[in-house]
C-alpha cells in the first residue's frame, strides 16, 4: 500500500526544477502569501499554547484571591498568596475525597496490571486451550461502555452489597480496564522469545516461576506504562463514582469537587484551590513520566 | 487425559479476568437489553414486561430527540478539530517547529487531557460565568459586547459551549497520536517530495495524509463513539439545563434512571447507545479487516 503511494507520487513529478527556487525569485505575491502562511502557522501554535496555560494559571492564581478580587478584577494578579484558601480546600472537603481517589486508584492499578498481566501470560505463553475464543472474549470487552452497563450494574451492586463501598469502583474499575490493559501487555508479551521459558522449564521451573521471576520482570516497561494510564483513567472516572457512592465519606475527588462546589457557592477562591489541588497529581505524573504514558498510548492504539 | 488435564490448568491465568469481565461487563450490557423490554423503579422490586413500550416512550420524547441531535453535533465538531484540525497541528509540530521547541509544544498540549473531565468542566463554568468569566470580560475588552452571553444558562449557547470545551480538553491528545503517526512514515518520501518540488500543503495532502490513514480511521471511529458516550462533561457544567436543551443521551439516561426513577426508559436510552455504538465499532473492525485482506 505504502509503496504504491510513493510510486504515485513519483511518477506525477514534473522532471522541473528539482530544488525549490530561492526565496527572491518568486514574485511578490507568492512571498506575501508564505509571510501570511507563517503568520497564520505560529498564530495557531502559539494561541493554543495561551488557551490552555492561561486558564491553568488563571485557576491557580484565583485560588489565592479573595471574593472580591475574583469577583472585582479577574484578571489582575492576587494581591497576596492566601495559601489558607489552599488549607481551607483541604480541610473542607478536598484531603477526604482526596484520601478516596488514592485508595481506589492504587487499588485499582495493582488489581487491573496484575489480573491484565496473568490473562496475556496465559494467553501469549502457556497452550492454553481455546486461546481465540478468550482473546475475543477479552478484546470484545473493548467495545462496551460503562455508561450501557449503568442500570443493570446498579441492580447487581445492590443485591452483591457492595453498593456504596470502595469495592464497587475498585472491581468495575479493573473489570473495564482489563481489555484494554490486556491488550497493551500481550503485545509486548508476545515479543520476548519462547528459549526464556524453555530454558527456564529445563531448568526445573514452574509455570508460577517462570511468570514471577522471568516473564513479568522483562515486562516492567510495559507494566509502568499500563499503570501510568490505569492511575490517570481511576483517579479522573467520574460515571461510576457518581452513580455508585452515594455517601459523601467515600466519594472520591471528580464526585467531590461538584459537591463542593455546590456547598461553596460564596466562597469562589477556595474552589478553585479545590480544582488545582485536584488536577496537580495527574499533571505531575504526565510531566515525570511522559515517555511512559506516551509509549502506552501509542501502543494501545497503534497496534 | 492427564495432559489434556494439564492444559486446562492453564486457564487459572485467564479465568480472574474472564470472570470480571463475564459477570460486571457482558452479563451487565446483556441485562441491560432484556431490561429494556421492562418497566419498574426501585421501590418494585418486580419487573413488568411492558414490549416496546419504552421505545415507544423515546420515539415521542422531545427531550430524547434534542439529546440525540445534541450527540450528532458533539461528533461533528469532535471530528473537525479532534481530527481534523489535530492533524494539522500535529503536522505543523513535526514539519515546522524546531526540535527543541517541539517537546515542550507538546507537552503543553496534552495537558489538558491529563486533567480530570471535572476539574476542566468546573474550571470552564468559571470561564463562561457571566460575572466573574474571562470571556465575557474579554468581548467587552475587544469592544464585542454584543456578542456577551451567560454562556451556560441560555439554551442556544449551552451545548455549544459545553462543546467547546471539550475540545480544549481533547486536542492536544488526538494531536499527539497523530505525531507518533507520522513519526512512523519514512523520512525518504518527505525528500522525494521536496526533490520534486512539491511544497508544504501539497506534501501533507499527497504525503501525510494518506499514510497516516489507519491512524484517521480509528481516530474517527474513536471520536465518533466517544461522542455517543458523552457524559461528564454535561453533568458537571449544566446538568442538561437550561430546560434541558444540553441534555445528551447519557445524561438523559441517567437522569431518568436515577432522578424520575423510570429504570426501564433509562435502559432503553441505553440501549439505543449500545446500538450505535457497537455498529461503528463493527464498521471499523469490517475496515481494518478488508485493509488488511488488501495489503
Amino acid at each position: 500500500m505504502t509503496k504504491l503511494v510513493y510510486e504515485t507520487v513519483d511518477a506525477e513529478a514534473p522532471a522541473g526544477p528539482p530544488d525549490r527556487a530561492p526565496l527572491r525569485q518568486r514574485s511578490p505575491l507568492v512571498l506575501v502569501l508564505t509571510v501570511i502562511g507563517k503568520l497564520l502557522v505560529w498564530g495557531l501554535l502559539a494561541g493554543l499554547v495561551v488557551a490552555i496555560i492561561y486558564p491553568l494559571l488563571w485557576m491557580v492564581l484565583s485560588g489565592f484571591k479573595t471574593n472580591q478580587e475574583v469577583f472585582g478584577d479577574p484578571f489582575g494578579l492576587p494581591g497576596a498568596l492566601r495559601w489558607e484558601n489552599y488549607q481551607t480546600a483541604w480541610d473542607q472537603g478536598v484531603f477526604k475525597y482526596f484520601g478516596n481517589s488514592v485508595i481506589v486508584t492504587v487499588v485499582s492499578v495493582l488489581t487491573t496490571t496484575l489480573v491484565s498481566a496473568w490473562a496475556a501470560y496465559g494467553l501469549t505463553r502457556l497452550d492454553l486451550p481455546l486461546n481465540q475464543g478468550v482473546l475475543l472474549v477479552i478484546l470484545g470487552g473493548l467495545m462496551l461502555a460503562p455508561t450501557v452497563a449503568l442500570v443493570p450494574l446498579f441492580r447487581l451492586l445492590q443485591s452483591l452489597e457492595l453498593f456504596n463501598t470502595y469495592w464497587a469502583l475498585i472491581i468495575l474499575y479493573t473489570a473495564f480496564r482489563v481489555p484494554f490493559t490486556t491488550f497493551l501487555i500481550r503485545a509486548y508479551m508476545i515479543d520476548l522469545p519462547m528459549e526464556l521459558d524453555e530454558a527456564a522449564k529445563m531448568d526445573g521451573a514452574s509455570t508460577q516461576q517462570i511468570f514471577w521471576r522471568i516473564i513479568l520482570p522483562l515486562c516492567r516497561p510495559i507494566l509502568v506504562s499500563a499503570a501510568l494510564l490505569q492511575a490517570l483513567f481511576a483517579w479522573n472516572e467520574f460515571v461510576f463514582a457518581l452513580s455508585f457512592i452515594s455517601d459523601d465519606a467515600r466519594k472520591t475527588l471528580p464526585v467531590g469537587l461538584l459537591a463542593m462546589q455546590s456547598r461553596l457557592t460564596t466562597d469562589w477562591p477556595v474552589v478553585f484551590a479545590a480544582l488545582s489541588i485536584a488536577a496537580a497529581p495527574m499533571i505531575i505524573l504526565f510531566l515525570v513520566g511522559q515517555r511512559q504514558f506516551l509509549r502506552g498510548l501509542t501502543e494501545g492504539v497503534g497496534k | 487425559m492427564t495432559s489434556a488435564l494439564q492444559r486446562w490448568r492453564a486457564w487459572l491465568w485467564v479465568m480472574p479476568g474472564l470472570a470480571l469481565l463475564l459477570v460486571f461487563v457482558y452479563y451487565p450490557v446483556v441485562e441491560n437489553i432484556r431490561l429494556s423490554f421492562y418497566s419498574w423503579d426501585a421501590f418494585s422490586p418486580n419487573p413488568i414486561f411492558v414490549g416496546l413500550d419504552n421505545y415507544d416512550t423515546a420515539i415521542g420524547d422531545p427531550v430524547f430527540w434534542t439529546a440525540l441531535g445534541n450527540n450528532i453535533a458533539f461528533a461533528v465538531v469532535s471530528l473537525v478539530f479532534q481530527v481534523g484540525l489535530a492533524l494539522v497541528l500535529a503536522t505543523l509540530l513535526e514539519e515546522v517547529v524546531h526540535q527543541r521547541l517541539r517537546g515542550w509544544l507538546r507537552t503543553i498540549y496534552f495537558i489538558p487531557a491529563a486533567m480530570s473531565i471535572t476539574v476542566a468542566g468546573i474550571l470552564f463554568s468559571f470561564m463562561y460565568n457571566p460575572q466573574i468569566g474571562l470571556l465575557n470580560r474579554f468581548l467587552g475588552l475587544v469592544g464585542l459586547d454584543s456578542w456577551k452571553h451567560a454562556w451556560l444558562g441560555e439554551e442556544n449557547t449551552a451545548i455549544w459551549s459545553i462543546i467547546a470545551m471539550s475540545q480544549w480538553q481533547s486536542i492536544g491528545y488526538t494531536a499527539v497520536l497523530f505525531v507518533v503517526a507520522i513519526q512512523r512514515i519514512p523520512r525518504d518520501y518527505y525528500e522525494a517530495a521536496r526533490l520534486d518540488g512539491a511544497g508544504p500543503i501539497r506534501t501533507f495532502l499527497m504525503i501525510t495524509v494518506p499514510l497516516v490513514r489507519e491512524m484517521t480511521t480509528l481516530l474517527v471511529i474513536l471520536t465518533i463513539s466517544g461522542a455517543f458516550l458523552v457524559f461528564n462533561e454535561v453533568m458537571v457544567m449544566t446538568a442538561g439545563g437550561p430546560d434541558n436543551s444540553s441534555q445528551v443521551l447519557g445524561t438523559w439516561l441517567y437522569r431518568n434512571a436515577f432522578f424520575q426513577d423510570d429504570m426501564g426508559y433509562a435502559a432503553a436510552i441505553a440501549t439505543v447507545i449500545f446500538v450505535i455504538t457497537f455498529t461503528i465499532a463493527a464498521l471499523q473492525l469490517a475496515i481494518s479487516r478488508r485493509r488488511r485482506v488488501e495489503v
